[in-house]
């Protein structure tokens, strides 16, 4: 006899994630969006009419006070593996589906009977943690999944023997929506006036096949019931994460750092006997909680341009923990500085890549590698991010286009060089970018200070001007106004946004690109 | 130990000139001074050697020395330089892969560029203030002895040689119209005593990098008009 199925299904995982590391309530709407677009939201959301494919404006229109959460498939995957663990404790043989959702073997006899056993999970995920828990068990998979669906909070459904065709009848077309591929042909149904699951099965399957493509008739054939069990049950993954205890705890940076050498070393070597790398990290520190139970105060995932040895993993514990009790945070995941004792320090592999694809060449990595070295001293002596390395990127003002990334991390979030960006200054790059702006003057002959009217005209001649560093200079030759008008609703970051843009050449030959704005002079950029 | 940089005379080989000079340096016995990349607008103005401080005093021309170096695949520091234009050295050359910038050392600019001089072959300083004599003698000697050089933007107390920006004529700008496009820029090359060696540079707008222009007068005078002369290389 062909094995049953159980599916546990957890709903809108993304937010229930999201929630979950943001440290918010769960109660509260939110929504996950993806590129401006709505891609999934929780009960409290769609109470409020907020639905998925929403627009970032009309979804907050709906429901003003909506958590906007971005979407990080990684974050979904990495908490759904906690299920996954808690699962695997009751019963062996998971297959993860995608994140929220898991399949696995439904069992005979154990517990007394499937709705036994799915109550059994349910309370054990309920117990740890997870609130909002669907199972269905049934015949085949697609059957169990939409028996997951159907069910309550906690609660489950279990299609007897034989009544998967008899249950799948019943649904609506739009239950096959939880498959996104699935929307094309959904629609295509509806205009057809096939309204239910039952309809489309009670076609003939070579006409389907005709008419809705092999994927159709896959959906036929599952509605029919005749759908295969091929669970691809995953192996556990081997336990890679490395942690140290510290008893009794440590408070000074370098006596953890000293004591977290050995532990970096054996996190290494476990990766390596795997014929792993790790190219990402998470390095957690615990502090003893008002219970004696452990809380974590300090996590942060570090990335590294090529692999992490030990060396650099004992750097990173270093510049995490002084980082925060300087209390000079630069990480948005960091949870607090490093007040109590560190009573332990976890290492835990986030991204663990095949070494083949690191390996060195058969010489050595050479000058790179004492290159990484000395930058490591200079860092150990400066600070982590006193060290950086310069990024090109796209953007309209000068300051904009390029960026810097802290030596040993890869750059994130740039925004591409290759796109037009209108309005941006042609000709030669400034070869000084202030960060921020500098206050300057432009005056006109008469001594008065050049402003820019509401129609973006000069009001006089630039005939001086005064830049930080020069003083008053006479003016050579000036080009301008360009008018600016970004992101003036934003209420930090430069001062030049609704502003005009000018060319200043002083008399000396030096060339300053300045802003003005509201009758106020800036300058952005020096072509020295 | 150092040999004296003597300017050579019209229609002497500059490279002979330059072999002579290793030789006698390795019969001294000190370390070879390695010639190292330059931009090749400058190569005929300057050539970089391992273990040399150059002083300049314009941004671009700072980041056009080291340029040459980093596009040949040599590592380069910038210390003290926080208001570095990224796209502008990408433009001249600079690789950004082996670009590394340090750009708030504090009080620690010393060790940290010392630090730096052992692990990459150009350094790029912009002194907070006046170097004293002695601190410049202890990176130098470190300079030598680990075959990098030194770019500082700004005073330094025994340069090698020393770029300075004498006259600067900008195209492109009318009063209110057109836009920046190129720079012309006559640089002057002081080595000690000697009287300073002079040439055009052009640095375009379209292409990025400069261009050198030969001067009708040849080098060592200072007279004529600028841009009086023909482009004989330009590098993107």
């Amino acid at each position: 006899m062909a094995g049953r199925v159980l599916v546990v299904w957890c709903p809108d995982w993304s937010v229930v994630a999201a929630l979950a590391e943001e440290e918010l309530s769960l109660g509260a709407p939110a929504a996950v969006l993806s590129r401006n677009v709505v891609e999934v939201c929780n009960g409290p959301a769609r109470d409020e009419g907020v639905r998925r494919g929403m627009r970032r404006r009309d979804a907050q229109s709906r429901c003003p006070e909506l958590v906007l959460l971005d979407a990080n498939p990684e974050r979904d995957a990495r908490a759904f593996e906690t299920v996954l663990g808690v699962v695997e404790e009751v019963r062996p043989g998971v297959a993860p589906l995608r994140p929220g959702l898991l399949a696995l073997r439904a069992p005979g006899r154990y517990g007394g009977g499937e709705p036994h056993a799915a109550a059994l999970l349910a309370e054990t995920l309920v117990g740890a943690g997870v609130w909002d828990v669907r199972i269905g068990v049934a015949d085949d998979l697609f059957t169990a999944e939409q028996a997951a669906r159907r069910a309550g909070v906690q609660e489950h459904v279990v299609v007897g023997p034989g009544e998967s065709a008899v249950f799948l009848r019943s649904l609506p077309v739009d239950a096959l929506l939880a498959d996104p591929a699935a929307e094309e042909l959904v629609s295509l149904l509806r205009r057809l006036g096939l309204r239910t699951l039952g309809d489309l099965g009670a076609l003939p399957a070579a006409d389907v096949g005709r008419r809705f493509g092999t994927y159709g008739a896959e959906v036929h054939r599952r509605v029919r019931g005749e759908g295969e069990v091929a669970l691809a049950a995953r192996t556990p993954p081997p336990e890679l994460a490395r942690e140290v205890p510290f008893e009794p705890p440590l408070e000074s940076v370098e006596a953890i750092c000293f004591s977290v050498r050995t532990t970096a070393e054996r996190f290494v070597a476990g990766l390596a006997e795997r014929q792993l790398v790790a190219t990402a990290v998470r390095v957690e520190a615990s502090c003893a909680g008002a219970h004696g139970e452990d809380v974590v105060v300090s996590a942060r995932s570090w990335l590294h341009p090529r692999h992490f040895s030990a060396r650099d993993l004992v750097d990173r514990v270093h510049w995490q923990l002084q980082g925060q009790s300087q209390g000079s945070v630069r990480s948005r995941r960091a949870a607090g500085p490093v007040l109590e004792p560190v009573t332990r320090v976890r290492f835990v592999p986030e991204t663990a890549e095949p070494a083949a694809a690191h390996a060195e060449a058969l010489w050595g990595g050479g000058a790179d590698e004492l290159v990484g070295r000395g930058m490591a001293r200079v860092q150990a002596m400066l600070g982590y991010d006193a060290v950086l390395v310069p990024v090109a990127q796209g953007g309209r003002g000068p300051a904009a286009r390029q960026a810097a990334v802290p030596w040993g991390e890869r750059p994130v979030g740039l925004r591409a060089v290759d796109r037009p960006w209108p309005g941006r200054i042609p000709g030669p790059a400034p070869a000084r970018v202030f960060a921020e702006p500098l206050p300057g003057e432009v005056h006109d002959a008469s001594g008065v200070p050049v402003r820019v009217d509401d129609r973006g005209w000069v009001t006089g001649e630039p005939t001086t001007v005064r830049v930080p560093d020069a003083g008053w200079l006479p003016v050579d030759a000036w080009a301008g106004p360009w008018p600016v008008d970004e992101a003036w609703w934003e209420e930090t970051g430069s001062p030049v946004r609704r502003a005009a843009r000018f060319q200043v050449v002083g008399v000396d030959g030096r060339a300053w690109l300045m802003a003005c704005v509201d009758g106020a002079w800036w300058v952005e950029a020096g072509y020295d | 130990m150092t040999a004296l940089p003597v300017p050579a005379p019209d229609g002497v080989d500059l490279g002979v000139v330059a072999q002579l000079r290793d030789r006698v340096t390795a019969m001294q016995g000190g370390p070879p001074r390695l010639p190292l990349p330059t931009h090749p607008a400058l190569a005929e103005l300057l050539q970089l050697r391992a273990g040399g401080a150059y002083g300049v005093d314009s941004a671009r021309l700072a980041l056009a020395l080291v340029a040459g170096a980093s596009a040949a695949g040599e590592w380069v520091a910038v210390v003290g330089w926080p208001d570095l234009g990224v796209e502008a050295a990408l433009d001249l050359g600079l690789d950004p892969a082996r670009t590394v910038l340090v750009p708030d050392p504090g009080d620690l600019w010393l060790e940290a560029t010392a630090a730096l001089v052992d692990v990459v072959r150009l350094v790029v300083l912009r002194p907070r203030g006046v170097v004293d004599p002695k601190s410049a003698s202890v990176l130098e000697a470190r300079l030598r002895k680990r075959s990098a050089a030194l770019v500082v933007w700004g005073d330094w107390p025994r340069c090698e040689a020393r770029l300075s920006v004498e006259r600067v004529r900008w195209t492109g700008a009318e009063r209110g119209e057109g836009r920046l496009r190129e720079r012309w820029v006559r640089v002057a090359v002081r080595r000690g005593a000697a009287p300073p060696r002079h040439a055009d540079l052009r640095f375009p707008a379209e292409q990025g990098g400069a261009a050198r222009l030969e001067r009708a007068g040849g080098a060592g005078r200072a007279e004529g008009a600028e841009g009086a002369g023909r482009v004989v290389g330009r590098v993107g």
